[in-house]
């Protein structure tokens, strides 16, 4: 089972984006903050339609990996590569707004660009929150503030989702529906979806790819096989406890049947 | 008509006013109050030079407030805390603006129209300025608008759009400064936050977008600078500080009608709450 995992390390790349179907790619990317070194050595692409999760510990670097992608961070070594044109769809972990800033939901939706009513109706409409147009950002609850933020994200359309902590703030049926709009978007955009999740089970139920992050790439490779490993077993403390993969694999029935084989 | 002083300092008061309203609800939102603050500060030694060099004021001030501004908005992020810097930077460079303008030899200098501005010598070259320098920075907030909002609200989120959040800090450090410069003949370098801040922070809490804020303390800021010099006329009071105090009232006033509508709306708040 655990030769099945491919080490990082040994990731091979084709040339500079060849392949029509990659959107994004980073080589050997490294990050650091101030000097202390966050991120090591990442190689990693997602192509159309795909989504790939990130999953590690407190601190293994999830969030700064995200924040590099979208270019918030500039890498200390390696690099990114982006298909021509690709936009961008980006929802942060929180967004802290000051309460100094009066910002109806309607007029945060358009920025930095203006959008057609409908087209905003629409998102929120399928973000599952209808009514909250006219309402001040600041007295949103934070699973509302999720929800806006994941509308405002698709609003242009991006060929690049990029999540960080999605849920954080959801109820359970609330985080049920949010995953079931990021699929069903998925769908309807063929977008490529990198997001940071702590919800396991949902990882396995939804990822092609998963990407074990500790500083980096611990290990990487279908659900299954990530949970299986002996890297991912290690971070998360499951050395002895069998009881917690049975569960996970009991619970993602609704993985493709490929998969499955794989893992079994 | 500009051949009456009072009207020559009432445009010049409402000019200033106008570019300084869209940039002091930025200051508020990104909470940089001491970074216009500092600005000003670092002005006096725009002061200092112009006279050493017999160049107008306003050139030797928007130099030294760019270079200021420039400065603070390099360095912060790079080991030192932002108002630890501009703590430094700005009660130096006002100290040593100080010192050197008393070194000056046979000319005889009125500080306290540097410090508290003077108004009421606004000649039509200075309102030329002013209106130049206003309309400039409405036009580079105007065209930047959307941009700077958004790197306000969040950085990361500029980014994921393609927006660069250092480029549009220094764009409003850019017409800081040159607020600063042109601001320093109406109210003096110890006064200019105040013409920043106040009427943005009044306006805050009448305003549900940041566009209706920024056109509030617009309206605000003219209004106070219109009334303030009235008042100084009447009462033969120093006009800078006036329309200052005309400000403050303002806030004080705005702010207890707002906490007054509030406690009446009060049940309301909680339903919404809910």
């Amino acid at each position: 089972m655990h030769e099945a995992v491919k080490p990082a390390r040994t990731f091979v790349l084709n040339a500079a984006l060849k392949d029509a179907e990659m959107l994004i790619q980073a080589r050997n990317l490294s990050v650091r903050i101030g000097k202390v070194p966050i991120l090591n050595g990442i190689d990693l692409h997602a192509e159309r339609g795909e989504i790939l999760t990130v999953i590690g510990p407190n601190g293994s670097g999830k969030s700064t990996l995200l924040r590099t992608l979208i270019g918030a961070l500039k890498p200390s070594g390696g690099q990114i590569i982006r298909s021509p044109g690709l936009s961008i769809g980006y929802v942060p972990q929180r967004l802290h707004v000051d309460e100094t800033l009066p910002m109806t939901v309607k007029r945060f939706l358009q920025l930095p660009h203006r959008v057609s009513s409908a087209a905003m109706q629409a998102a929120m409409d399928n973000a599952g929150v209808p009514g909250l147009l006219g309402q001040q950002l600041i007295s949103l609850s934070g699973g509302q503030l999720q929800r806006v933020l994941l509308a405002r994200a698709l609003l242009d359309k991006p060929g690049l989702l990029l999540l960080d902590e999605p849920t954080q703030g959801l109820d359970r049926r609330g985080t049920a529906e949010f995953y079931r709009h990021i699929d069903t978007t998925r769908k309807a955009l063929n977008c490529a979806v990198i997001m940071v999740s702590h919800d396991l089970q949902v990882v396995m139920r939804q990822s092609e790819r998963v990407i074990c992050l500790n500083g980096h790439i611990c290990c990487e490779g279908k659900p299954e096989v990530v949970s299986n490993s002996a890297e991912y077993r290690n971070l998360f403390g499951f050395e002895d406890d069998e009881d917690t993969l049975a569960v996970y694999s009991h619970r993602g029935h609704n993985q493709a049947p490929d998969a499955l084989q794989e893992a079994v | 008509m500009l051949d009456d002083f009072l009207v020559r300092a009432a445009l010049a008061g409402v000019g200033v006013s106008l570019a300084a309203a869209p940039l002091g609800c930025f200051i508020v939102w990104r909470r940089m109050a001491y970074f216009g603050d500092a600005t000003a500060h670092a002005a006096m030694l725009g002061v200092a030079l112009s006279l050493t060099l017999s160049t107008p004021i306003f050139a030797g001030v928007l130099l030294i407030s760019l270079l200021m501004a420039v400065t603070v908005s390099t360095l912060s992020g790079r080991g030192y805390a932002m108002d630890t810097l501009l703590g430094v930077m700005a009660h130096s460079a006002l100290a040593v603006g100080l010192v050197a303008v008393s070194f000056l030899s046979g000319v005889r200098i009125d500080l306290m129209a540097y410090l508290f501005g003077d108004i009421l010598a606004v000649g039509k070259t200075d309102l030329a300025i002013i209106w130049g320098g206003a309309l400039l920075v409405l036009v580079m907030v105007g065209y930047r608008w959307s941009a700077l909002l958004l790197s306000t609200l969040n950085p990361d989120l500029a980014m994921a759009s393609g927006i660069s959040p250092r480029r549009e800090q220094l764009v409003l450090t850019i017409a800081l400064a040159i607020v600063v410069a042109v601001a320093i003949k109406v109210v003096g370098v110890l006064l200019i936050a105040a013409m920043l801040i106040i009427p943005a922070a009044s306006a805050r809490r009448f305003s549900r977008t940041p566009e209706v804020m920024a056109l509030m303390a617009a309206i605000i800021g003219a209004c106070a600078n219109v009334a303030g010099l009235s008042f100084s006329y009447h009462f033969d009071s120093p006009t800078g500080p006036t329309i200052v105090c005309v400000v403050a009232v303002l806030f004080i006033a705005l702010n207890t009608i707002q906490l007054i509508s509030q406690r009446l709306s009060a049940r309301l708040t909680s339903i919404r709450q809910d």
